[in-house]
């Protein structure tokens, strides 16, 4: 790969990191014209194979994507190059905004705005849980597992990455059984 | 050695966020409180002012974490680690990705992830939300101006208009109460 191409990739990602707020799937649109119309570094059948790999990797959506293509353009360096350039920006800011915060929050009007800020916040989050739901497959297997977990989550306050890895093993359990009962 | 554990702890985050942006709230939420690293309210705080700046959620919050638990180097460590996991993944399976997307074990450990991401996010609204109303005294004022805040909000959300906005009209509804 040549040398421009690792910086073009570092820039072109760098603008992507800067110019999309909240992340994740808002990021899409923009990763799309950088990457598949201006530069062609993807076919447009390529983004959605991108989009199905994000959403099956663990990491965040942002560092898949620029990892991926960084890798497929331009190998280690090339994705070393777009996941650098994804990081920075956000980096540099929230530290920024971390120094100047920790500067006002003693303030009364600061500390009243954020209490009306953390009532908005609950409703992004309910509003990601309202989503995520709605795109789960309506499956009687899919149910067990949600209220198996919440049970474990809410009731047994049992850690979150052993929640994780035991319903992964439910579903690999689940598929296994479906497949020999087919087989019969 | 508190740079070295923040690295840990979001390397870990990093390679069990499956789903992206809030899927990693519970993750994250437990491991800084259990280090007492900071409070319930302060994770809040952060979730507002990473969906108000640009780049990825997840990012945000492990810079914003790891710069108030130990400052630059702190928000460095907590950044890679969180950075790691998926760079490393990503860069082992774009050669043969499309054999990795059909391979049947990685279909099936998504069935059974899917729900757990939603129980878990659900766990931790309702411990957020614990930490927004106040339980014990049911009409005080701060519960007041809190359920003032929620309605604009979810009506927003389900126009939906973009986060920052959300944010911005919860904010001036905080400063007014």
């Amino acid at each position: 790969m040549k040398r421009e191409t690792a910086g073009e990739l570092f820039v072109t990602f760098c603008k992507i990191g800067a110019f999309t707020f909240g992340g994740g799937y808002a990021m899409i649109p923009l990763i799309r014209r950088e990457v598949v119309e201006e530069k062609k570094w993807l076919a447009e059948e390529e983004m959605f194979d991108l989009i199905a790999i994000a959403e099956s990797t663990p990491g965040p959506l942002a560092i898949n994507a620029a990892t991926f293509v960084g890798s497929r353009v331009g190998g280690i360096l090339g994705a070393f190059s777009a996941t650098f350039g994804v990081v920075l920006p956000s980096f540099f800011i929230i530290l920024l905004i971390a120094g100047i915060l920790a500067r006002v929050e003693h303030i009364s009007l600061v500390q009243k705005a954020f209490r009306g800020i953390r009532a908005g916040v609950l409703v992004l989050i309910a509003s990601a849980l309202i989503s995520l739901c709605r795109q789960l497959p309506r499956r009687v297997f899919t149910y067990l597992v949600l209220a198996a977990a919440f049970a474990a989550a809410c009731l047994l306050q049992a850690d979150s990455i052993v929640i994780l890895v035991l319903c992964a093993l439910c579903g690999i359990l689940w598929k296994r059984l479906a497949e020999k009962r087919a087989e019969k | 050695m508190i740079c070295l554990k923040l690295f840990w702890e979001f390397l870990k985050i990093g390679a069990f966020t499956f789903g992206g942006g809030y899927a990693m709230l519970p993750l994250m939420r437990q491991v800084v409180l259990a280090h007492q690293w900071t409070t319930e309210s302060r994770i809040v705080d952060f979730i507002a002012v990473s969906e108000s700046t640009p780049g990825p959620l997840a990012v945000n919050m492990s810079t914003y974490i790891g710069a108030e638990t130990a400052g630059i180097f702190g928000a460095l460590a907590a950044t890679l680690g969180v950075v790691l996991p998926s760079f490393l993944i990503i860069l082992l399976i774009s050669g043969s990705y499309r054999k990795f997307q059909e391979s049947g074990i990685v279909k099936a450990a998504m069935e059974g992830l899917r729900p757990a991401v939603v129980a878990l996010i659900a766990t931790a609204l309702l411990s957020v939300a614990d930490s927004v109303f106040d339980t014990g005294d049911l009409l005080s004022r701060a519960n007041l101006s809190a359920v003032l805040a929620v309605f604009p909000a979810a009506f927003l959300c389900y126009k939906k208009r973009h986060p920052i906005l959300i944010i911005a009209v919860s904010a001036v509804i905080g400063m007014i109460l």
